[in-house]
């Protein structure tokens, strides 16, 4: 018997598929039996799901309808402005993270701030362009629109709230307490409801608010509650010495909070603000239940067209492939300003 | 961390972002302008000085109202909104269509968000009287039917003695069905479930014999049968569902315009006035159609309209025939046959007073 040589060179890993099934998937006769029932079902539903998108989906009611499930009624010849709006909007990541690097945060800030006017203005209309109402805004637009406009606008309130929640004044303590909490301990749906209903009973009897501004109002409410939560981890995690620092250059209260503790807190939970974008816009689905045309709702009024009575799986299947997608790419972006920061 | 600091400058930002937020909600534009003066000047006026008219629909009904690809709203109760919209403007278009769902329909109609309810509606007296809202004359005459396979010759209630019939539960379709067989002494093995389209897709499979629910629906459900001609729907009738517009109590002057709206789309099929032939008319002696279409008397003032708002409605829309056709008739998918919604003089129960 001849001892193995001191060198020997590590022994070689097969790393073919073969090796890899044998080891993983049959390693046992148990194993094996249960992949095979498991693979050829699997096999079985990806098979049967093929053949019915190849052959028995009958896609002319997304081929004809596409326009209108994307955009809604907006004006198709004033359909450039849509485009200009979506440059405008893939513009705002891009500016925000070019002024980082440059480390003048402002320029993004301004050009965010420019964005937002130019994009209601083309939207709405006025000012020389056709006026398009709120009404003709309909489909995956109307979808993104609510979800952006009630992160922009529940964000202030949201960040309100989380200051409130470690003031020292008891008031203004218990009252944020008691909203946060409460919102948070109600259905989406339920807040939805209060808002579509409730809302124009409170406002001043001259006020009123449409229906689409109502829908957000109450997103806006049920989003603010869930921001305060994760802007308050931020401020937590923010470290002491930031602050007492800040003391001893001599900055006064509301400059420490705008200059020292808001921007590193707010940073910290980009992420998460982003993850609860991703939420809302899906949530936004349920506005179809108040007859709004967002992409759930128009994707029903498409379903009552009488050529494509009963299209159900087809329509369903594709918003959400769309919902999926637009889901997808977000957290994609959010993963790379993470990485750049 | 200092308390106190959060504390002050959550009280700046609440002040600053209050203001902010309220300038925000508020500059959206209101529902309708002008609608304080509604109650006074009478709803004829709010909807002239805004230029269009409001219409409530479903927006979600097959045939009734439903989007178009070209996102142009179509159906039958879209259809009845653009002949008001005619008469007082003379534009089918001036129209804003509002998708109402079936909870906030008659809330909409009180709060004057809408001018006119147009969402296949039933006319019940509950409704009348207890909701605050008037209806204005029915423009379909709905009602529970049942539907056969064509192959199991089955062609009436009574051949259904002891076979398999589909229902919907908890749903007035169930009590209708049991009452009706009651009364004729019919026995019959109902088939129940939860789900509308479990329902449908169990009869497809052939476990009823028949399936039963309001005509127009089952009539819609048939176009998404593998072989929709290898069914054919009872013609009896099992219960009343006459669908009519609505519009807010309290204003009869606008109830005039949207009931004579309607009557006039019935009279124009009576008198045989088409969209194409009733812009030909200016020379035809009969009196009636004169009168109809204000070539003669002063029929518009009454409403406040000019005297040819007939003339405008049918030029624009056609009439009651034509609308049914364009919508649910024998050219659409659904392939809805008239029924009850024929002319009076043709066994149907549409009948138009005089226009004198």
């Amino acid at each position: 018997m001849k001892n193995p040589p001191a060198s020997a060179p590590p022994p070689a890993i097969d790393r073919s598929p073969v090796r890899w099934l044998r080891q993983n998937l049959f390693n046992t006769w148990y194993n094996g039996i249960l992949t095979l029932i498991l693979g050829g079902f699997i096999l079985q539903v990806f098979v049967a799901g093929l053949t019915w998108i190849a052959t028995k989906a009958r896609w002319a009611v997304i081929s004809e309808n596409l326009p209108l499930l994307l955009v809604g009624r907006y004006p198709a010849e004033q359909s450039w402005r849509l485009w200009l709006v979506l440059l405008l909007a893939i513009g705002l990541p891009v500016s925000i993270w070019g002024g980082k690097r440059r480390r003048s945060p402002g320029v993004g800030w301004i050009y965010a701030f420019c964005a937002m006017i130019g994009i209601s203005w083309l939207l709405g209309g006025g000012f020389g362009l056709v006026p398009v109402e709120n009404s003709l805004w309909n489909g995956l637009l109307l979808t993104l629109l609510a979800a952006s406009l009630s992160t922009v606008l529940a964000f202030p309130l949201g960040v309100l709230l989380a200051l409130g929640r470690q003031s020292s004044l008891p008031i203004l303590r218990i009252a944020c307490t008691i909203y946060i909490e409460l919102v948070r301990g109600l259905p989406l749906i339920g807040i939805l409801f209060m808002a579509q209903f409730l809302l124009p009973l409170l406002l001043p009897g001259d006020w009123r608010l449409d229906r689409l501004a109502r829908a957000i109002a109450g997103l806006i409410l049920f989003n603010a509650a869930y921001l305060a939560e994760t802007v308050r981890g931020g401020l937590q995690s923010l470290p002491r010495g930031q602050i007492e620092a800040a003391k001893v250059l001599g900055l006064s209260a509301p400059l420490r909070l705008w200059l020292i503790v808001l921007p590193q807190a707010i940073r910290m939970v980009i992420p998460a603000i982003v993850g609860q974008f991703i939420s809302l816009f899906k949530d936004t689905s349920l506005l179809a239940l108040f007859a709004l045309a967002e992409l759930t709702g128009i994707a029903r009024s498409v379903l009552a067209q009488p050529d494509f009575i009963g299209r159900y799986a087809e329509v369903y299947l594709f918003i959400g492939l769309i919902y999926w997608i637009v889901c997808f790419t977000l957290s994609q972006v959010s993963r790379q300003l993470e990485v750049r920061d | 961390m200092h308390p106190r600091l959060f504390g002050w400058g959550a009280i700046a930002l609440l002040a600053l972002c209050s203001t902010a937020s309220c300038a925000r909600l508020s500059s959206k534009p209101p529902t309708a302008p002008g609608q304080a003066e509604t109650s006074s000047k009478g709803r004829l006026a709010t909807v002239l000085s805004r230029g269009k008219l409001v219409c409530g629909v479903s927006g979600e009904l097959p045939g009734f109202s439903f989007l178009g690809k070209d996102g142009k709203y179509q159906g039958l109760d879209v259809d009845i909104c653009r002949a008001v919209a005619s008469a007082i403007f003379d534009n089918p278009q001036a129209v804003e269509f509002r998708n109402l769902n079936a909870k906030e329909r008659f809330t909409a109609l009180q709060s004057g968000e809408v001018d006119i309810l147009s969402r296949n509606t039933t006319y019940t007296m509950s409704r009348d009287t207890s909701v605050g809202l008037e209806f204005a004359p029915i423009v379909f005459y709905d009602g529970q039917g049942i539907m056969v396979k064509k192959a199991s010759g089955i062609k009436s209630l009574a051949e259904l003695q002891d076979k398999a019939i589909c229902i919907q539960t908890g749903t007035t379709t169930e009590q209708n069905l049991t009452d009706r067989m009651r009364q004729r002494g019919l026995s019959y093995t109902p088939v129940v479930f939860e789900d509308v389209n479990t329902t449908f897709a169990t009869y497809s499979e052939g476990r009823c014999e028949g399936v039963t629910g309001d005509r127009s629906q089952l009539v819609s459900r048939r176009s998404t049968l593998p072989k929709p001609d290898d069914h054919i729907i009872l013609p009896e009738v099992l219960s009343k569902e006459p669908l009519a517009p609505a519009i807010a109590s309290g204003d009869p002057g606008w109830g005039d315009i949207v009931r004579w709206t309607i009557y006039a789309l019935i009279e124009a099929e009576e008198m045989k006035l088409t969209a194409k032939t009733v812009t030909q008319q200016s020379t035809n002696p009969d009196p009636t159609v004169r009168r109809l279409l204000g070539l003669e008397g002063d029929l518009g003032k009454g409403l406040g309209l000019p005297n040819d708002f007939a003339l405008r409605i049918i030029k624009h829309v056609g009439n009651y025939g034509e609308i049914y056709d364009r919508n649910l008739g024998a050219k659409t998918p659904l392939k809805l046959p008239r029924g009850q919604n024929q002319l009076w003089n043709q066994g149907g129960l549409l009948y138009s007073p005089p226009f004198r």
